[in-house]
């Protein structure tokens, strides 16, 4: 007997598996489907559990490398992923997940939504916006202290160093973060001299700012930094420009601060001397990237790319990680209680696994979530950091981004008017 | 000339003292996920006699009870394999759904509990008639899987979940999830089928866990001197008959705990190859042998002595073991 595996749905369920043996019938399939079991719940007790999700869209900004654009759905299907597998645990404990989304190139209309999420007492938030307008909303009377904001968009290091609220957790990690992660491998490989280049956008420099603390923290030298301002189309002329522009004493290793990919694209193969470029380009510090099979990720990673469509990048990966989070603290804590939640989240009990071989969990003093950083090249995972030998009285994850004692905030672990 | 050398590559791996204890003539079949192969070792001689090609991904393997034909999980071609162990050739598939990664064979020995890791499934297939005949919801990331001693459960693991799930076998249907730590990755029931152990691998725990409550007893923890504590990360466990050992895998630390299966007190730590990840007994069970992933090698334990006796290489990523008594 033949079945067309494309229309009958339920033989579709098994035609993946080319070695299905073609005497099966109808029958038996059927037999098989009413074998398929209704999960029975842990607990009697049914939670709602409705996550909002807010996305403050950047400026389109002219760039040279303009070949490979952003994926507009960014950090949304990171977000839906993680309900889609916290349903699959709920279902066990009669737990069910919902995401709402609200988009806006305007901060008023997301600040609006979230005040009239938290009207309907709704506390849980996913953040993918600009700096300034994450810490407007977190810091929004009627917000701070009583929502669980999540920062999956944001690297600043502010918010995680000077401006920490109490509330506001970050599972994306912070610029210090990568730019310590990066450091640590090139300064394990004895590639101490490093030229730095970088663009002229604030946040390129807020980048090499980030990369010139970790010279420092593990004694790296800059031995020039330089800015472009460079007035021609490079894609033509890069082989010309960039040489002239890396010229320089003896470096080691080419340091690129240029996050939206401008020119920094074009500066591997094209520098004065022969040497590596990392950075934003070449060598990448990254939270997430296809590269990461390891430790289960190609689970993830298969998981994400049928929902999408597409490669899970690190914003993604945050927004998963975010709604994964929730999931385990209300899955352990059998409770939607903000104020319970939150203390959880931030206890030394929390722990979440996010396939970096690593349990993570939140740093107490301002809500950064502790984490491996990869270093990646477009098509490899060549290391992760820290680095062996990078020690650290508390755990080696707190030598990358800034560490307890440099951080000035005024940070509780508990909400205060939930 | 070559007996001259393989005696003195004998003496210099202080493999004599090995061969005089181990009694087994088994052969070990090992799953190298790498390589899309099998590695076949002679446990009396203990070398590497054969490599045999499989399906894409080879992961999970179990003997027949009879021992005559090996089921293979080829991940990556959809497809459960069944090798003839006389022969050593692939005679057929089994249906499977998606990314069969373990299994467990029921005490009934044609029932085939296959977790697919991709899709949150446990499928059932008869291996006597080819056949799906049951599917099972479970959690995200379904993983290890065991049959309890009376054929009356089979738990399995869900990665992301975070929890075991109790499938009643005769029914097909799921009657209980236990809660347990990050990321369980292996279970195996005692030899009277009361407990189940279950390793949490980002938990870096073992949990104990009543059989008839399904509640957890107690977590064994593991500490090993300069080795951070995040890389101590269970995953295969094997139980001794005798009821005196339990062996652990702790992954990337590099290490076999050995744990008083009593009081489950951890007894002593013994060094193998990197990233042990599954553990499996010789016949006579005077040998333990481990599948090291990231060295591509076997280490080969005397459970006597506790010591390790011999390192075997093997292909890419070794992951699962199979031993065939002769």
């Amino acid at each position: 007997m033949n079945h067309d595996c494309s229309k009958h749905p339920v033989v579709q369920l098994f035609c993946v598996c080319s070695c299905f043996p073609s005497s099966l019938t109808t029958a038996t399939l059927l037999l098989a489907l009413a074998f398929i079991a209704l999960p029975p719940a842990v607990r009697a007790e049914a939670l709602d559990i409705p996550i909002l999700y807010l996305e403050q869209t950047r400026p389109d900004e002219a760039i040279l490398s303009n070949v490979f654009q952003e994926p507009a759905n960014t950090g949304l299907r990171g977000a839906e992923l993680g309900v889609a597998d916290n349903n699959t645990t709920g279902r066990f404990l009669n737990h069910s997940y919902r995401l709402e989304h609200k988009v806006s190139d305007q901060f008023p209309p997301l600040l609006d939504a979230a005040l009239s999420w938290h009207s309907k007492r709704n506390t849980l938030i996913i953040a993918n916006m600009p700096p300034q307008s994450l810490l407007k909303l977190a810091q929004h009377p009627r917000l701070k202290g009583r929502v669980i904001l999540l920062n999956a968009g944001s690297p600043a290091d502010s918010l995680r160093q000077s401006q920490c609220t109490t509330g506001l957790l970050h599972t994306l990690p912070s610029r210090s973060m990568l730019a310590d992660a990066l450091a640590q491998l090139l300064v394990a490989k004895k590639w101490q001299k490093w030229l730095l280049v970088k663009g002229q956008r604030p946040d390129d420099s807020a980048y090499a700012a980030a990369m010139t603390r970790a010279a420092k923290r593990f004694g790296a030298r800059i031995i020039e930094q330089k800015t472009w301002s460079f007035d021609t189309d490079l894609r033509r002329v890069a082989q010309q420009e960039i040489p002239t522009f890396t010229r320089a004493r003896d470096y080691d290793v080419v340091i690129v601060a240029d996050e939206l990919g401008d020119v920094g694209e074009f500066i591997p193969y094209n520098t004065w001397l022969p040497r590596p470029v990392a950075g934003t380009q070449g060598l990448t510090p990254v939270a997430w990237h296809r590269v990461i099979e390891q430790w289960g990720a190609l689970q993830l990673q298969n998981r994400f790319q049928e929902l999408a469509n597409r490669f899970m990048n690190s914003t993604d990966y945050a927004a998963w990680l975010a709604v994964r989070v929730i999931g385990e603290a209300i899955t352990r804590q059998g409770s939607t209680d903000a104020a319970k939640l939150y203390s959880f989240m931030l206890s030394p009990d929390f722990e979440v696994a996010a396939f970096k071989g690593r349990k993570m969990n939140f740093r107490q003093w301002n809500g950064q979530m502790r984490q491996p950083i990869a270093l990646v090249h477009p098509r490899a995972l060549i290391s992760q950091s820290p680095q062996e030998g990078f020690l650290h009285p508390h755990t080696d994850l707190d030598t990358l981004g800034y560490d307890k004692p440099e951080v000035r905030c005024d940070f509780s672990t508990s909400l205060e008017n939930p | 000339m070559i007996r001259p050398i393989a005696l003195a590559l004998l003496l210099a791996s202080g493999t004599v003292i090995a061969t005089a204890t181990a009694t087994a003539k088994d052969l070990v079949y090992v799953s190298n996920e790498k390589d899309d192969t099998l590695s076949i070792i002679d446990l009396e001689k203990l070398e590497v006699i054969d490599t045999i090609e499989v399906g894409e991904r080879p992961r999970g393997i179990t003997l027949s009870q009879d021992q005559s034909r090996l089921y293979i999980c080829a991940s990556d071609s959809d497809a459960v394999q069944i090798l003839d162990t006389d022969t050593n050739k692939l005679i057929s598939n089994l249906p499977s759904g998606e990314d069969p990664e373990q299994f467990a064979l029921h005490p009934n020995d044609h029932h085939l509990y296959i977790a697919n890791e991709d899709n949150a499934v446990v499928t059932i297939v008869d291996t006597e008639s080819k056949t799906v005949i049951g599917q099972v919801d479970v959690g995200v990331e379904p993983e290890g899987m065991a049959a309890s001693p009376d054929g009356k459960w089979v738990v399995n693991t869900s990665e992301t979940t975070n929890m075991l799930h109790w499938i009643d076998a005769e029914t097909f249907s799921l009657k209980d999830n236990t809660l347990v730590g990050q990321r369980p990755r292996h279970v195996e029931f005692n030899k009277d089928g009361s407990r189940l152990w279950a390793s949490a691998e980002i938990g870096g725990t073992v949990s104990i866990v009543d059989t008839a409550s399904r509640k957890i007893l107690h977590d064994i923890h593991f500490s090993i001197p300069n080795v951070h504590r995040d890389k101590i990360q269970p995953v295969g466990i094997k139980l001794s008959d005798d009821g005196r050992y339990a062996f652990v895998a702790l992954g990337p630390a590099n290490h076999v705990a050995v744990v008083n299966a009593k009081t489950y007190e951890v007894e002593k730590y013994l060094l193998v190859g990197r990233r042990v990840w599954h553990l499996e007994f010789s016949s006579d069970q005077s040998l333990l042998l481990t599948t090291n992933g990231i060295s591509g090698d076997v280490s080969i334990i005397d459970v006597n002595k506790l010591k390790v006796i011999k390192t075997l290489r093997v292909g890419r990523y070794p992951w699962g073991l199979a031993v065939r008594k002769i």
